[in-house]
Order: structure tokens, then sequence, then C-alpha cells
């Protein structure tokens, strides 16, 4: 049987907005994923040892604050170290477009905005896992 | 016949309550106009809290506002006070908010991002600077640290000059909407349930005219609840805060005056409106039966309200002017006591000058042009909105009863039975949304193919962070040392025993305590709460 693709849902810092992240989490378990979803109030380190420990294919970060530009590169940043380089990493929050080239250049390989479709963010995962 | 024929199968609005084409008298029987409907300021108050309402005066026009420093904060609050806003709404940023310093390592990248920051009296000193706190009244969106906020409020009055008992204004205070549904919680349930009641306590004896809670369904509902779950759970939250002060010993009387209410005011024009009705009518009726309050100030629901944030698009967003103007339209309607209109590019950052300035622009243009201010409750005996109040009210009950046979508000908490609730209306919300179900103009209707989202946004400044650091060093470094370790001692001590803390964070703020220490003291008294989280 294929193994079911995983995917961690993390909030960092002290971002208490966990609607997008909660709706995100469900439309992955419903459309198969394994979900880990983090909780809030998450820091880098907590998450990527999450991320390694639950072997995920994917990190979903969710963002409606303002220290994504901070704390997504230093996860990103902590996993690359760790060897887990093919990790997907996605965004999705209330995220500037400016902070989104950033993000991107980091290593996220898309910002989802208000308002994304959910069918588009999983196919979007699907189509672009490296891993698995 | 071909003529009957209807462009759905189903209507409902945004809380999916299906309704019907057209509501008469028998969708009212049963209704009793002098038992349910009663005058405008009378008992139930369904009708409003005021003979007069918005014929006396209107209602407080009261922008929410925050973000970087306090001299920018303060510098936007002149602004709008000078373009004929009447009361000021502080945002914290969210270290302020969880009671961290700006020098702890966890703000970093957070601090003035969502409202202003503000560590220890020197700020509050600055973000308060040339405004008469004798005048205005001013409310503080601040949950755990509320009662450090009012502290450094009362410490800023008394270096105006200006009495405590004439200074106005509402601290937010509500825990338990936190557990539920913001998540702004520090301490555990019971330890938080104790600070709430020394606030209410206090001020009571000593800060008449400030409300020491703002009992809010806006989070509940912008975390995805429906009307009627928002109603019903910030109910039972205002419950849950009566039994507990009446426990401490509490007199209903002397504190249900000073409870406020705060609730979303979403899409669904007659729904909403309806349900600012429905709530009045409940409260009063819970807090003369159930509670045995015999002040009718205490019967009262007064409130404020805040147009929905989730309704904003970052698509078109100029269309959210629009939004913003049909709901801000049925909370004056529902009778609110003060109103706060979202920006019209919130959904992308922080509004920018112009924005707010549209936003304030449309709560006057209710007030001065449209002439629903002339009268009291235009909508009463609408079979429609008569209808729907009931059945939010029966909803409501319904609620109540489920949350009852749980063991109350905190064992529900406990259980999840919120957080499942609201997780579920948010799911099946955006599915609707996804299926087209429900069309939002700009995103899943009428869309733009060939849009770029690039309205000019507020930006905060990143010194921000830099310079609060350096202002907490030399706060500390400037300040009687001794005094404040003395101060912090004995919150300390006091903490672990049935005193009233209010006169110990006091001391603390005057002694230049930082919010981050004061709230340490608990965070290492009381330990902190964890959820598990469902969705």
């Amino acid at each position: 049987m294929e193994r079911k693709l995983r995917v961690l849902v993390a909030k960092l810092g002290l971002d208490a907005h966990d609607r997008g992240a909660k709706v995100v989490a469900r439309a992955y378990r419903d459309a198969g994923f394994e979900v880990i979803y983090t909780g809030i109030y998450q820091r880098p380190e907590g998450v990527a040892d999450a991320a390694i420990q639950e072997d995920v294919d994917v990190v979903a970060i969710s963002s409606l604050a303002g220290a994504h530009t901070v704390l997504i590169p230093q996860l990103i940043e902590l996993l690359k170290a760790q060897g887990a380089d093919d990790i997907l990493f996605l965004a999705g929050g209330v995220i500037p477009e400016e902070d989104a080239e950033d993000l991107k250049a980091a290593g996220v390989a898309a910002v989802f905005g208000p308002g994304s479709d959910l069918d588009e963010i999983i196919q979007f995962t699907q189509a672009n896992v490296r891993r698995a | 016949m071909a003529n009957e024929r209807e462009r759905k199968e189903r209507f409902a609005g945004v809380s999916d309550r299906p309704v019907q084409r057209v509501y008469g008298p028998e969708d009212l029987s049963g209704w009793d106009p002098e038992r349910d409907l009663g005058e405008p300021g009378q008992y139930p108050f369904t009708r409003g809290i005021h003979g007069t309402m918005y014929r006396g005066r209107l209602w407080t026009m009261r922008q929410f506002a925050g973000f970087g420093s306090a001299e920018e904060t303060n510098a936007r609050f002149k602004f709008l006070l000078q373009q004929g806003q009447t009361g000021l709404s502080v945002a914290f940023d969210m270290p302020t908010l969880l009671g961290y310093d700006s020098d702890h390592p966890y703000a970093a990248g957070e601090v003035g991002k969502l409202g202003v920051a503000i560590d220890s009296l020197k700020d509050f000193e600055v973000l308060m600077d040339g405004i008469p706190l004798g005048q205005v009244s001013t409310s503080m969106t601040i949950n755990p640290p509320a009662s450090i906020m009012l502290a450094m409020y009362l410490a800023v009055a008394e270096q105006q000059g200006v009495p405590w008992s004439q200074v106005q204004g509402t601290i937010q205070n509500d825990i338990l909407k936190d557990y539920i549904a913001q998540k702004t919680y520090i301490y555990p349930p019971e330890p938080s349930l104790r600070v709430i009641t020394d606030v209410m306590t206090f001020a009571a004896k000593h800060v008449p005219k400030w409300n020491t809670i703002s009992i809010s369904g806006y989070h509940i509902r912008e975390a995805g609840a429906t009307a009627a779950q928002e109603l019903a759970f910030t109910l039972a939250d205002g419950c849950c805060y009566v039994e507990a002060a009446m426990k401490a010993g509490l007199d209903v009387d002397e504190f249900a005056p000073r409870l406020s209410f705060f609730f979303d005011v979403h899409n669904d024009f007659f729904e909403e409106i309806a349900k600012f009705r429905a709530a009045r009518r409940l409260w009063a009726r819970l807090m003369r039966e159930k509670y045995g309050a015999k002040d009718p100030r205490s019967w009262m629901l007064r409130t404020h309200a805040q147009t929905a944030g989730v309704s904003l698009t970052a698509q078109q967003p100029v269309n959210n002017t629009i939004r913003v103007a049909l709901q801000a339209l049925a909370a004056v309607l529902g009778g609110t006591q003060s109103l706060h209109t979202n920006s019209y590019d919130e959904a992308l950052a922080l509004p920018t000058e112009e924005a707010v300035k549209i936003a304030l622009r449309t709560q006057q243009i209710i007030a001065e042009e449209s002439g629903v201010a002339n009268v009291v409750d235009p909508l009463a005996g609408s079979y429609y909105v008569e209808s729907l109040t009931n059945q939010l009210e029966q909803e409501a009950l319904a609620y109540f009863d489920k949350i009852e046979s749980m063991g109350g508000v905190v064992k529900a908490i406990e259980r999840n039975l919120f957080q499942r609730e609201i997780a579920d209306s948010a799911y099946r919300f955006q599915r609707r949304q996804m299926s087209g179900d429900y069309k939002v103009v700009g995103v899943n209707a009428y869309a733009d193919s060939d849009e770029q989202i690039n309205t000019q946004i507020l930006r905060v400044d990143k010194a921000v962070q830099r310079r609060q650091i350096d202002r907490i060093a030399s706060v500390k470094a400037s300040r009687d040392g001794a005094r404040a370790a003395g101060a912090l001692a004995e919150l300390h001590r006091a903490s672990q025993t049935s005193e009233n803390l209010m006169p110990y964070i006091i001391e603390c703020v005057k002694a230049y305590c930082t919010e981050g220490e004061i709230c340490g003291v608990w965070r290492e008294l009381w330990g902190e709460y964890r959820e598990e989280s469902v969705y």
C-alpha cells in the first residue's frame, strides 16, 4: 500500500490566529494526508524537531502576525542543517507580497494568501512534494 | 407555476440557517409584544437600553488603533480625536498581550507589529501624553495583563491630576473567550478568574465608571462561530463571571452594571440586528430571573460592536468599504453603544491613516445622513426580524442547556465543546465558499482574473524593537531598584493569599516594574495554560 503523505501544519511565535491553520489541517486530513498540527505558540526549534521525528513530507506554516519574516526562515535553516532539505515548505495567511518574495528566496515553495482555495492548496502540495 | 420558481433550492446566510421566502403573523405565534418587546429603555430591553437611543446621544465612534511604539500610537490617537472620534481604543502588540517585554527572545519580530508595545509605565506615559484622561474614555483590548494596563492608566490619571472616580473606559479582561477562541491566555482558568474578580471588586469601589470586563463574542465569531454560537457562548461566559463574583462575596448589583459586551457584526444583515436584540432580552432575563439583580442597570446589556474582520477580502480590497458600511448599519439598527468600523485594507495589513479615515467617515455618514439614528429600534414588529430574534434566543438557550449539562463553562472548555463547535463551523463555512454555495464578491464570484494585489499598506518600522529594548534598559537603570524589587516581592506574597491584588499591581507599576516582570511573578506561581488543539 502506498504510504500516506505526511504534513505538519505549524503556527510559530506569538501568533494565536489559528482559524486558518485548523481549516487547512482538516482539509489535508479529508484529502487523505497524515496530519500533525503543532498548535499555537511554537518555537522554530520545536517545530523542526517535530518535523524530523514525524518524518514529514510537507511543512505548512500559517502566519497572521508579524514574525513570519524572522521565524519561517529560521525554521527552514534548522531543517536544512539537519539534512531535511527535501521537505516541501508552504506558507499561508496574511503575508504581504514583499515578504512573500523574501520567504520564497528562503525556500518556501508557495505562499497562499487570504481567500485561497483549499483544493488548490491540496493539489499544489500533491504536485510539488519531493519525498515519498 | 413558472413564476414561482426560485434561483436556489435553499436560501441561507453566513450562519447557514435556512430562511423562508416570506414571514408573516404565523411565524410569531406565542410572541407577546408586551412581554418580549417592551418599551425602549425598559425591561427586557429588546428595543434598546435607552428610551431615546440615538436621539439622546449617538453611539461612541471608537476606532481600535495601535502600532509601533507609544509615540506613533499617540500621534494616531490625536489624529483620530481631531477627526471627530469620541473615544480611544488601544490595540497592543502580541508580546504585550502575552505578558512578554520587548526584550524577551520570544518577542523577536513581533514588537509593535499588531499593536503598540507597552513594557512599563514609561511607555504608557508617552501613549497618553497630551490626552486628557478626565475627558476621553479609553478601551483597552487586553486580557491576562488587563489588570496591569488598568493600573498604568490609573497611574497616568494620577499624574494628570484626574481623580480615579472620573476616569472612564473598558478593559477586555475576558479570559474565558481566550480559552475558547482568541487564545491569548497565559495562566490556567482558576488564578485567571481570581485576578478578574479582584479587578471587578477594586473598580467597583475606586473606579466606578470603569467597565471591568468586556465579555466578548467578537473573537468567537471571527474564529468561525455562527451568530447563534457567538450569542450563546458569550452570554454563557457572562454568566460564569457573574457566578465567580457572587461566589467571591459580591452582591450582584454591586458589579453587574459595569459588565459590558462586545459583539461582531457580520454580513447577514437581519440576523445581526436580531442577534443584538436577542442578546439584550436574554441578558435582562438572566440577570433578573436567574441572578436576582434588582438594579435595572444590572439588567442592561451594553455593548460595543466591531465589523467582521473575517469578511474582508484581500481581493478587490476597496469593496470592503461597502461590506463595512452594511455591517455598521446593522450594528446601529441593532442598537449598539459603540462601534468600530474596519478599514478596507485590513485583510492585507494594519490600516493606513487614509483607510482609517474612510472607516470613521462611514459611521459619520450613517449617523448624520442616513436618517436611521432618528428613530428608536425601527425594525421592531417586522415578522422576519422578530422571528429571527426569537429563533436566536431559542438556539442560545439550547446551548446553555448543553453547557450546563457538561458542568459549566470551565468544564466545557476543558472538554473542548466550544473549540470543536467553532472549528466545525469554520470548516463548514470554508467548504460552502469552495463549493460556491456562499458567494464572496471578488473571491469566488466576480473575480478579476488578472488582479494584482498591490494596495499601499502600512509597514511597521523595524527599529521599534531596538528602541523598546533601549527604553527598558534605561527604565531599569533609572528606577529605584529597591522599590521595584520590594513591589514585586509583595505581589508574589499577596498572590498566594486571597488579598485583592490590584493595590499591589498599582505599586509595581508606579515603581516602574515592567509588564514582563509582573507577569513573570504569576507565570512562576501559577504556571502556563496549554491547550489540546482540536480541528
